[in-house]
């Protein structure tokens, strides 16, 4: 694939690996990066979509499925990060998989200074807590970095991170 | 806050409770609640939460949705319920038919020493739960009442939202196992067979 192409399908790209790999639950706090990642998991009747509150929901929702031998992705953007922490406790004392896709805000061109705060700390505050972090910048290798976080995930009992930078998103423009 | 007495034994309601569980999926709220389940007799279809705060419905949510031809239960205490109340909202809108909740109500954060807790102050969780739009939302008071909610929880469609007032007086302390890993391999062996390996 092109770059252009795939600056434009890469959750295509995104949603295909999740089916390749037996993602049969989706829980997210709608946003923007991943509304039509969202909406084609939504149109999947095959796919259990969840709507949280909360990003942590989906931390322990997505641990009580592994336990329930379905496997899970879950969607959020970098502000959300910060709320699953303590959560993710339960991944690590328990060896329960996590795959979470992060969309990046406040790194790259970032016209909402409230998104810097959360944005600039994601890593480390994922690192903090032993999450595997891996970061996607170039739209040719979602496929690629997708498929690695997830079989890491599923194969080794981690959990594990996929940054999506905004690089990759585009900056959001505000009405001029 | 209300007038009426809360006469209740902890241990007893999760025990009775429990003895009409038949197959059930069993997850427990960090603290006494998880102490309470380990007492009424250990199961490999327990999963004690020993952390977590907040999380243990909607995680019960996750396995509702992963066993639908299985009743899920989760047992939880007022202020670990209170840490997850977005998870009522989320729970409503999902409706798992097969979910139900029991959160063992002292007024109190029991397992930090006591502390007044909101339910006390008269927030009434169930009637939270009821306006997210849980299916079935009931309170017991009594031992009549606590023998009524067994087959409520266990066979009635959910998801289901059960308040049990109960008293404040000390019970023994009993411990499950706490490494996280050795529980979650027993709770899948048990759930999943030789699948738990994949
Ligand atoms: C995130 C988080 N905050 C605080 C605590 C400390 N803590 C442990 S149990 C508990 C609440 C106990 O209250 P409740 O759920 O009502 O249980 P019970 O009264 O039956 O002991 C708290 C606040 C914690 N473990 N995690
Ligand atoms: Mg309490």
């Amino acid at each position: 694939m092109n770059e252009v192409d795939a600056a434009i399908a890469w959750p295509d790209e995104i949603y295909g690996v999740l089916k390749d790999m037996d993602v049969s639950q989706v829980c997210y706090v709608p946003d923007a990066g991943h509304k039509i990642l969202i909406e084609r998991s939504i149109a999947d009747n095959q796919m259990t979509t969840v709507r949280l509150t909360t990003e942590e929901e989906g931390v322990a929702m997505l641990a009580g499925s592994w336990l329930g031998g379905a496997k899970g992705a879950l969607l959020m953007q970098s502000s959300g990060v910060g709320n699953c922490i303590n959560m993710v406790g339960i991944n690590q004392e328990c060896r329960i998989p996590l795959l979470m896709l992060v969309t990046m805000r406040g790194e790259w061109g970032e016209f909402n200074p409230w998104q810097t705060t959360m944005g600039q700390g994601t890593q480390d505050a994922l690192e903090s807590v032993g999450v595997i972090v891996h970061r996607l910048d170039d739209a040719t290798q979602t496929a690629d970095t997708i498929r690695a976080a997830a079989r890491q995930a599923f194969l080794s009992y981690r959990p594990v991170a996929v940054l999506i930078g905004q690089r990759m998103i585009g900056y959001k423009e505000f009405a001029k | 806050m209300t007038d009426k007495q809360a006469t209740l034994d902890r241990r007893d309601v999760v025990s009775r409770i429990l003895a009409g569980r038949e197959d059930a999926l069993v997850i427990t709220g960090l603290g006494s609640a998880t102490w309470d389940t380990a007492a009424a007799g250990d199961n490999p279809l327990n999963f004690y939460l020993w952390g977590g705060m907040g999380g243990a419905a909607v995680m019960g949510l996750g396995l509702a949705l992963a066993q639908p031809d299985r009743r899920v239960l989760v047992i939880t205490g007022d202020g670990e319920m209170m840490m997850g109340l977005g998870t009522l909202a989320t729970i409503a809108v999902a409706a798992p038919s097969n979910l139900a909740v029991m959160v063992i109500d002292n007024e109190r954060y029991g397992e930090t020493g006591m502390q007044e807790g909101h339910t006390g102050a008269g927030v009434d969780l169930g009637g939270m739960a009821a306006a997210a739009g849980w299916r079935k939302t009931t309170i017991a008071w009594t031992e009549e009442e606590v023998n009524a909610l067994a087959p409520i929880l266990f066979k009635e469609p959910g998801p289901i939202f059960a308040t049990v007032k109960v008293n404040r007086d000390p019970v023994p302390l009993v411990l499950p196992a706490r490494d996280g890993t050795a529980i979650r391999a027993r709770f899948r062996a048990a759930l999943l067979g030789e699948k738990a390996a994949e």
